[in-house]
C-alpha cells in the first residue's frame, strides 16, 4: 500500500511543513508538524477546537505575522522556497497564496471593484471587464450578479458574498487557496454550492480547507489531516498532527486510535 | 530536495510599493506627533513673549490690581478674581440644572423620539458661537436684569449667567453619558430592593456615575475659565476689584480681548504673562479632567 | 423630585429658544441681498452689508480646512491603524487637551508666532489659528469613524496581499468618508463662529480681501464683525451684527442637522 508521502511526491508537493513548532509568546501551540500539501488536490484539516488547524493554515500565507507574539520554528517551503526566509516578502506571499475567511468579508465597494482591487495590486493591465466575468464565472456567481455589478458587495446574500470573496481571491490567479471554515456562516444550500465550487476549483488551484464538519471533509477533500490536542506535563494544551492520509483511509481505515475515535464521533 | 524554480519563486515587492508604504507610515506618525508639538509650541511661544513681564513683575503680578499702561504698572488680581468667581457662579447654576437635564434624558421618562429631539436641542446650545451669546446678552439679558436687580449695565452677574448657559451642554452631555453607562443590573437591583425611582437615582446610579460626572464638571470648568467673547461683552471690563456681582469686573480672557489690539511694548508682554497664567490654569484643569474621565472609561 | 428635574429641563431649553427666537426676529428683518455684496457702512449710515466678512470667513475657514484635514486624518490613521500602546494614548491625551485650549490663547499664540514674524495681520494667520481649533475635532471624529470599520475588512485586504498604505487608503478610508465628512462639517461650523482666535491674527477691515497682496493683510470675518458691531452704539451697525449672527447660527443649525442625519444613515 502506498504511503501518503509516496503518492504526494508523485503528484508534487506545493507546500511542505518540516518540523514546524508554533509559539504564541512562550506558549507552544502546535508541535512537530510534518505535512506535505499536494498540488491540485484538496487537503482538509479536521480536528477538535483549539487543535491549531486554523493557526497552521494562517502560517501558509503569513497572516499570523499580524500577531506580534507569534513565532515559528522549522520550515514551511513553497515549491522548495522557505516562506519564512528573511528575504521573502509576506505581501508577495499573499498574492500567490490566497485566503477565504470564515465570515464573508467583501470590501465595502461595488462587486466589480471587489474583484478589480486585488488585480490592480498585482499590476494587472488587461481588460478589467473580462477579468471580472472570468472570476465571477470561476466562482459560480456570474449569472446571479451579472446585472448588478455596480451594486455594493455587501448588499448580496451571505452565500453570494462568500462566493464573491472566492472570486476576489481567484482574480489574482493564485497558486494556492486557503479556506478557513468557509461554510461555517452559510446556510445548507449555499454550503452545497461552495462545495461544488471547490470540486471545480481544484483543477486549477491547490486547496487547503479547515473544517469542523467531518462530512464536508469526506465530501470535498482528497487528503485529510487530523489534528488533535494533548495535555503536556505542565497541564497546557498542545496541538499536533495525529494522522495525515488519503481521505478514504482517514475515514474508513484510520491507523491512529485517536483518529478512529474522532471520525466515529466519540468525541469532538 | 526540489530546487526553487524561477517560475514559482516569490520575490520582493516592487521598491515603489515599499517606499510608499514607509512614507505613508511616517506621514501618519509625524502628523500625530505634530499635535503634541502644537501644544508644546503654544505654551513655549507664549511663555517666551511673557518673559520680559515675568522678569520685571515676578509673582507680584498676580496679586496687584492696578493696570496702568501709562505708567507701565500691571497686575491681574481683578481678572484672576473675575475669572474664578464667574466660573464658580456659573458652575453653581449649571451643575444642578445640567444634572437634572442629564437625568431626565437618561431615564425612561420620555418617549425616545422626544428624548432625541431634546438631546439635539441641548447639543445646539453648545454649538452657538460665543459672540452670538454675547450679542444676545447685551440686547436682551442685561436690559432684563436691569429691570429686576440693582444691575446698571455690564457686570459680573450677566457674565456669570451667560457662562452658565454656555457650559450647561458640556455638563449635561457628559453626565448623561455617564448615567447611561451605569449597568442596567444596578438599577434593577435598586428597584428590586424596593427603592423608588429617585432613591435608585440618588443613592445608586449617581454615585456609580460620579467619576464621569466629576470629569464632566471639570471639563465645564475648563471651558468657563477660558470663555472669552460672551464674557467680554457682558462683564464690563473694569480692573477695579469689586466684590458685588452687580458691579463690572474683568476676566483674564476679556482683558486680553480688550487690550491686545492696541497694546505695545511692555503692555504686550504683560498681556502675554496674563495669557500664560490663563493657559497654565486651563491646561491644568483640562489635563486633570482628562485623567478623571479616562478613569471612568476604564471601569 | 421628578418635578424639579423636569423644571430644570425646561430651564435649560428656555435660553436656547429665546436666543433663536430673538435672532430670527432681528436677523430676518436685517437680511437683504445687499448684505452679501456690500461693504460695512460707517456709523449712522443705513444700508451696506458685510460681503467682505462673508468672503473672509469663507477664505480663512478654507485655509484652515486645507491645513487641518490632512494632518488630522493622518494623525487619526496613526491612532487607529498603526499603533497600539503608550504613544497612542499620549497623542489622544494631547488631542483632548488641545481641544480645551481657549481660542483666545490660540489667537495670542498665532499672533506671536506668525503675525509678529511676518510683521502683518493676514488671512493666513487667521486660517492657521482656525486650523488649530479644528484639528482636535477632526482627529477625534476621524478616529471614531475608522474604528467603526470592522477588522474583517482589513483582514480581507491584507489577505489579498495589499500593502498597509493600500489597505488604509483604498479600503478603510473610503468606507469611513461619510463619517469623516460629518466631523469636518462640525469642525468647520466651530471655526466659522470663533471670534477670539481671529481678533489678533486677521484683525478686521472695511475692505474686500486683497488678492493682489496674497491675502497678507487684515481680513474681515463674520465672527469679528458681530463683535465689533455689537459693542458700538450705532443702530445701523448693530442691525448688521444681528444679521451676521443670524447667518452664523443658520450655518451651525444646518451642520448640526446634517451631522445628525448622516450619523443615523451609517453603513457600519
Amino acid at each position: 500500500m502506498l504511503s501518503p508521502d509516496d503518492t504526494i511526491n508523485q503528484t508534487q508537493a506545493v507546500l511542505n511543513a518540516e518540523n514546524v513548532d508554533i509559539y504564541y509568546g512562550d506558549f507552544l501551540a502546535l508541535k512537530g508538524i510534518f505535512l506535505q500539501i499536494p498540488k491540485n488536490k484538496v487537503t482538509a484539516f479536521i480536528g477538535p477546537s483549539g487543535c491549531g488547524k486554523s493557526t497552521l493554515l494562517r502560517c501558509y500565507n503569513r497572516l499570523n505575522d499580524l500577531i506580534p507574539v507569534f513565532r515559528l520554528n522549522g520550515k514551511i517551503t513553497y515549491h522548495g522556497q522557505n516562506l519564512y526566509d528573511k528575504d521573502v516578502d509576506p505581501v508577495m506571499v499573499r498574492r500567490r497564496i490566497g485566503m477565504v475567511f470564515q465570515r464573508p468579508n467583501p470590501f465595502p465597494k461595488s462587486i466589480y471593484e471587489n474583484i478589480t482591487f486585488g488585480a490592480k495590486l498585482n499590476g494587472f493591465k488587461g481588460d478589467y471587464d473580462q477579468l471580472v466575468e472570468e472570476s465571477l464565472r470561476g466562482a459560480a456567481l456570474w449569472d446571479e450578479v451579472k446585472d448588478k455589478l455596480r451594486q455594493n458587495g455587501m448588499s448580496i446574500s451571505g452565500g453570494q458574498q462568500q462566493r464573491l470573496c472566492i472570486a476576489r481571491t481567484i482574480a489574482l490567479k493564485p497558486d494556492v487557496i486557503l479556506m478557513d471554515e468557509p461554510c461555517a456562516a452559510l446556510d445548507p444550500i449555499s454550503t452545497l454550492k461552495v462545495e461544488e465550487l471547490i470540486h471545480q476549483l481544484k483543477e486549477q488551484y491547490t486547496i487547503i480547507i479547515v473544517t469542523h464538519n467531518m462530512q464536508q471533509a469526506a465530501r470535498v477533500a482528497d487528503y485529510t489531516g487530523f489534528f488533535n490536542v494533548r495535555v503536556t506535563d505542565e497541564g497546557k494544551r498542545q496541538g499536533y498532527l495525529a494522522e495525515h492520509d488519503r481521505t478514504e483511509v482517514i475515514f474508513q481505515d484510520p491507523k491512529e486510535e485517536a483518529t478512529k475515535e474522532y471520525v466515529s464521533g466519540r468525541f469532538g | 530536495m526540489t530546487s526553487i524554480s524561477e517560475q514559482t519563486r516569490i520575490g520582493s515587492r516592487p521598491p515603489v510599493e515599499k517606499t510608499a508604504d514607509t512614507v505613508f507610515r511616517w506621514a501618519a506618525i509625524i502628523s500625530a506627533l505634530a499635535i503634541a508639538g502644537f501644544l508644546i509650541w503654544i505654551v513655549l511661544q507664549i511663555f517666551i513673549q511673557a518673559l520680559p513681564a515675568i522678569t520685571q513683575f515676578g509673582l507680584g503680578f498676580l496679586f496687584k490690581s492696578t493696570w496702568n499702561p501709562v505708567r507701565n504698572e500691571y497686575g491681574i488680581l481683578t481678572p484672576i478674581y473675575g475669572t474664578i468667581v464667574s466660573s464658580i457662579i456659573a458652575l453653581l447654576i449649571s451643575v444642578p440644572i445640567g444634572l437634572g437635564v442629564a437625568i431626565v434624558l437618561s431615564e425612561d421618562y420620555l418617549p425616545t423620539k422626544i428624548q432625541t429631539i431634546l438631546v439635539f436641542l441641548v447639543e445646539l446650545l453648545a454649538a452657538i458661537p460665543s459672540v452670538v451669546y454675547g450679542l444676545w446678552g447685551i440686547f436682551v439679558l442685561i436690559p432684563f436684569l436691569r429691570g429686576i436687580t440693582p444691575l446698571r449695565g455690564p457686570g459680573m452677574l450677566p457674565a456669570a449667567l451667560i457662562l452658565s448657559v454656555m457650559i450647561l451642554p458640556t455638563i449635561s452631555a457628559i453626565a448623561r453619558d455617564a448615567l447611561i453607562n451605569v449597568d442596567v443590573g444596578l438599577r434593577q437591583a435598586g428597584v428590586g430592593l424596593g427603592a423608588t425611582r429617585w432613591e435608585t437615582i440618588l443613592w445608586i446610579v449617581l454615585p456609580t456615575a460620579s467619576s464621569g460626572i466629576i470629569g464632566g464638571i471639570m471639563l465645564a470648568l475648563g471651558r468657563a475659565l477660558g470663555e472669552t467673547m460672551a464674557v467680554t461683552m457682558l462683564i464690563g471690563n473694569s480692573n477695579q476689584l469689586n466684590l458685588s456681582i452687580f458691579q463690572p469686573s474683568n476676566t483674564i480672557s476679556s482683558l486680553l480681548a480688550n487690550q491686545f489690539a492696541e497694546a505695545s511694548g511692555l503692555q504686550v508682554s504683560a498681556l502675554m504673562y496674563a495669557a500664560f497664567v490663563l493657559a497654565v490654569i486651563t491646561l491644568a484643569v483640562n489635563m486633570l479632567a482628562q485623567v478623571v474621565v479616562t478613569q471612568l472609561q476604564k471601569i | 423630585m421628578s418635578g424639579i428635574a423636569g423644571t430644570f429641563m425646561v430651564m435649560a431649553i428656555i435660553p436656547l429658544i429665546l436666543i433663536l427666537l430673538y435672532l430670527l426676529i432681528q436677523g430676518i428683518s436685517s437680511i437683504s441681498p445687499s448684505v452679501f455684496v456690500e461693504l460695512p457702512p460707517p456709523p449712522m449710515v443705513d444700508g451696506g452689508g458685510f460681503g467682505n466678512a462673508i468672503l473672509g470667513t469663507v477664505i480663512m475657514v478654507s485655509i484652515a480646512t486645507l491645513i487641518s484635514v490632512p494632518i488630522g486624518v493622518l494623525a487619526a490613521i496613526f491612532l487607529s491603524e498603526y499603533s497600539g500602546g503608550q504613544l497612542a494614548n499620549w497623542i489622544r491625551f494631547a488631542t483632548n487637551v488641545l481641544s480645551g485650549v481657549p481660542s483666545i490663547i490660540i489667537g495670542v499664540f498665532v499672533y506671536g508666532a506668525i503675525v509678529l514674524s511676518f510683521k502683518t495681520y493676514s488671512a493666513w494667520a487667521g486660517g492657521f489659528a482656525l486650523s488649530i481649533l479644528m484639528l482636535p475635532i477632526i482627529v477625534r471624529t476621524t478616529e471614531e469613524a475608522l474604528k467603526l470599520i470592522p477588522q474583517e475588512v482589513r483582514q480581507a485586504s491584507v489577505g489579498i496581499g495589499a500593502n498597509d498604505f493600500q489597505t488604509i487608503l483604498f479600503v478603510v478610508l473610503p468606507a469611513a468618508i461619510p463619517a469623516i465628512l460629518t466631523g469636518v462639517t462640525l469642525a468647520i461650523a466651530r471655526a466659522a463662529g470663533d471670534t477670539a482666535s481671529l481678533m489678533f491674527t486677521a484683525l478686521f477691515t472695511q475692505f474686500w480681501p486683497n488678492w493682489e497682496n496674497k491675502l497678507a493683510e487684515p481680513t474681515a470675518s463674520l465672527a469679528v464683525l458681530v463683535f465689533n458691531f455689537a459693542i458700538v452704539p450705532f443702530k445701523n451697525q448693530q442691525q448688521l451684527a444681528w444679521a451676521a449672527a443670524f447667518i452664523l447660527v443658520l450655518l451651525v443649525l444646518l451642520t448640526s442637522v446634517i451631522s445628525r442625519l448622516a450619523t443615523s444613515k451609517r453603513q457600519f
